[in-house]
């Protein structure tokens, strides 16, 4: 298979490299040359192969982060956390206005807060 | 005692001439070795040191803290990595001190450690001659007595063929086997952290100590590592220790056409093998030949992967320009070197839409044709396989101008990475007054049968042609 320079300059602009068109005519040459050698792969009889995953698959682990490293609980400290999350007053330019929690506020929010964000 | 190893591996650096005007084996030195040194016996026994005040050298595409981790690239130049890699870490918890950077073939893309931002390496054995790639200059620092033993990375061949042309120890580990995190990826599908050692024993040590599971890879092993030294040991004392080692000889490694001098060791290196007590038994493996072809279409593929993120935003240098994607062109085009290039576009051919499955999976098909290779002859009863490291020992700098030329020094190396098994290439003797080096092929995670048997064969055929470095006045002529 011959590159052309067109294919050198489709494949430069994907990769997000500059490509000077004066190295146009060896870059085409040499990829074309090293590609010649590739075709030696279509005469290999490959029916009977299933790419498959690999035998030793690599290990799973628990879907978790690590520990957040703070010195007290988070909820010791937070207004509002469900799921591990803090719950903050609602932008104003969200509108709507109100907490985003279904929670009741408790004594640490400051409704007077919301929408002053 | 361990500062004095440390100042003997300075004193023998600049000896030899491992500076850029010289052999062009260091790029970097670490400016706190010798207080590492000191440091790193404090409060410890030696029994938990099995590298105490060990001087090592390290490819520089293996993050450090100390010093700069460039991959021998302008792109990036001066770059020193926030964090440290896993291997590295080990090495330093075991003792060992970081005595500096290695030059190596840019991104550890070649085999002659030629296409280097900082210029080509030096044999050390002859320095008209390259030292292979591409951690030449991790086999380089070993070979000219500078340390006991390196680190280097493998993808195709990368440890063991330079390990062949200097005349020393190189081990690629199983896939898995040792912790990638920190080694700047290549093609993250073949690439595995490696050892060059003064020798086979120095080699196991080295593995023992940077192997087994990482939390931070997902891809290392969750499987004990064995005392690869006491592997080594039995063989060094054992009167027939391959007593009962089926060692395979592919004949598609030693074609008609093949060197003579190359020929002649391995001849020499397989009577050794029966006199140690192991049968050889002649075996086939049809797919060789396509593993070239198969590794430059697989390995490119990823690294235009990984390379993407050198892009003058998040590492290293940067050249500016109006517009964002010009920014990235310029940059990329300016930091990046001719080979690197050459095979960053070839990944994208091979990617894009329309080639992808005459290419890119077509290789990926026979790939694991290559790995069923493996399997056949390892479940038909041979333990091992012994085949020639390279095609030919060290040629002369410049020698080799053409991409495909050079590509098929990989040849007997490329197919245990394709498959992920581990090899080591050990020295069997000279050719022409160059060294040569033999290749033990296992089974994965077979590495300490693998490791015994070098030991037996290094000891079988006598004293490594290095055992006594180079003088620095034949390494600096």
């Amino acid at each position: 298979m011959s590159v052309t320079f067109d294919d050198v300059r489709h494949i430069a602009a994907l990769a997000r490299v500059g490509v000077d068109e004066r190295k146009l005519p060896a870059l085409a040459n040499e990829l074309s040359g090293i590609l010649a050698h590739m075709a030696v792969l279509t005469r290999v009889d490959t029916s009977s192969v299933e790419i498959g995953p690999p035998a030793v698959a690599t290990p799973w682990r628990a879907d978790s982060g690590p520990p957040i490293p703070l010195m007290h609980p988070l909820p010791s400290f937070a207004p509002i956390v469900r799921d591990g999350f803090l719950l903050v007053p609602r932008l104003a330019t969200h509108g709507g206005g109100g907490h985003t929690g279904d929670s009741e506020p408790s004594g640490n929010e400051r409704p007077e807060d919301e929408g002053s964000a | 005692m361990t500062a004095s190893k440390v100042r003997a591996a300075l004193d023998r650096a600049a000896a030899v001439g491992a500076g850029r005007e010289g052999l062009n084996i260091l790029v970097a030195v670490n400016p706190r070795a010798e207080d590492d040194a000191a440091l790193s016996v404090v409060g410890r026994s030696e029994q938990e040191l099995p590298l105490s005040g060990e001087p090592v050298a390290v490819k520089d595409n293996i993050a450090t803290l100390d010093m700069p981790t460039t991959c021998g690239s302008r792109i990036l130049a001066g770059y020193v990595s926030p964090f440290e890699a896993t291997v590295v870490r080990r090495l330093r918890d075991a003792g060992a001190v970081i005595l500096g950077k290695t030059n190596m073939d840019e991104f550890a893309m070649g085999s002659s450690t030629e296409h280097s931002a900082y210029g080509p390496t030096r044999n050390p054995v002859d320095p008209s001659r390259v030292p292979g790639g591409s951690s030449g200059g991790s086999a380089a620092a070993v070979a000219a007595g500078i340390v006991r033993m390196a680190l280097g990375s493998e993808t195709g061949g990368s440890v063991r063929q330079p390990a062949s042309f200097c005349g020393v120890v190189g081990v690629k580990p199983t896939y898995g086997r040792v912790s990638r995190y920190g080694l700047v990826a290549f093609a993250s599908s073949l690439d595995q952290v490696g050892v060059l050692g003064r020798t086979v024993d120095d080699a196991a040590l080295a593995l023992g100590v940077i192997a087994g599971r990482d939390p931070l890879d997902a891809t290392s092993a969750e499987r004990a590592v064995p005392d690869y030294r006491a592997d080594v040991r039995r063989a060094a004392t054992a009167a027939a220790p391959l007593a009962g080692v089926v060692v395979g000889r592919p004949r598609e490694y030693f074609p008609v056409a093949m060197h003579g001098g190359v020929r002649d060791r391995c001849a020499v290196a397989l009577d050794a093998l029966v006199r140690l007590g192991a049968t050889v038994r002649d075996v086939s493996m049809p797919h060789t030949d396509y593993a070239i072809p198969v590794y430059y279409i697989v390995a490119p593929a990823e690294a235009s992967s990984n390379l993407a993120r050198f892009d003058g935003v998040r590492y290293g240098a940067r050249v500016s320009a109006d517009a964002l994607a010009a920014m990235y062109d310029a940059t990329r085009s300016q930091g990046f070197g001719p080979e690197v290039t050459r095979r960053i576009l070839l990944g994208t051919y091979v990617l894009s839409a329309g080639y992808y499955d005459a290419y890119y999976k077509r290789a990926q098909e026979v790939r694991a044709l290559i790995t069923q290779d493996f399997r056949r002859v390892f479940a038909d009863g041979v333990h091992l396989l012994f085949t020639p490291t390279t095609p030919t020992p060290a040629f002369p700098l410049g020698a080799i101008s053409d991409p495909y030329e050079m590509y098929l020094n990989d040849i007997f190396t490329a197919t245990a990475n394709l498959a992920g098994v581990p090899a080591i290439s050990i020295p069997i003797g000279l050719a022409d007054g160059l060294p040569v080096g033999g290749q033990i092929i296992a089974p994965h995670f077979g590495e300490g049968p693998m490791l015994a048997a070098a030991a037996a064969l290094e000891r079988a055929l006598g004293a490594s042609p290095l055992t006594t470095p180079p003088s620095p006045a034949a390494a600096r002529s």
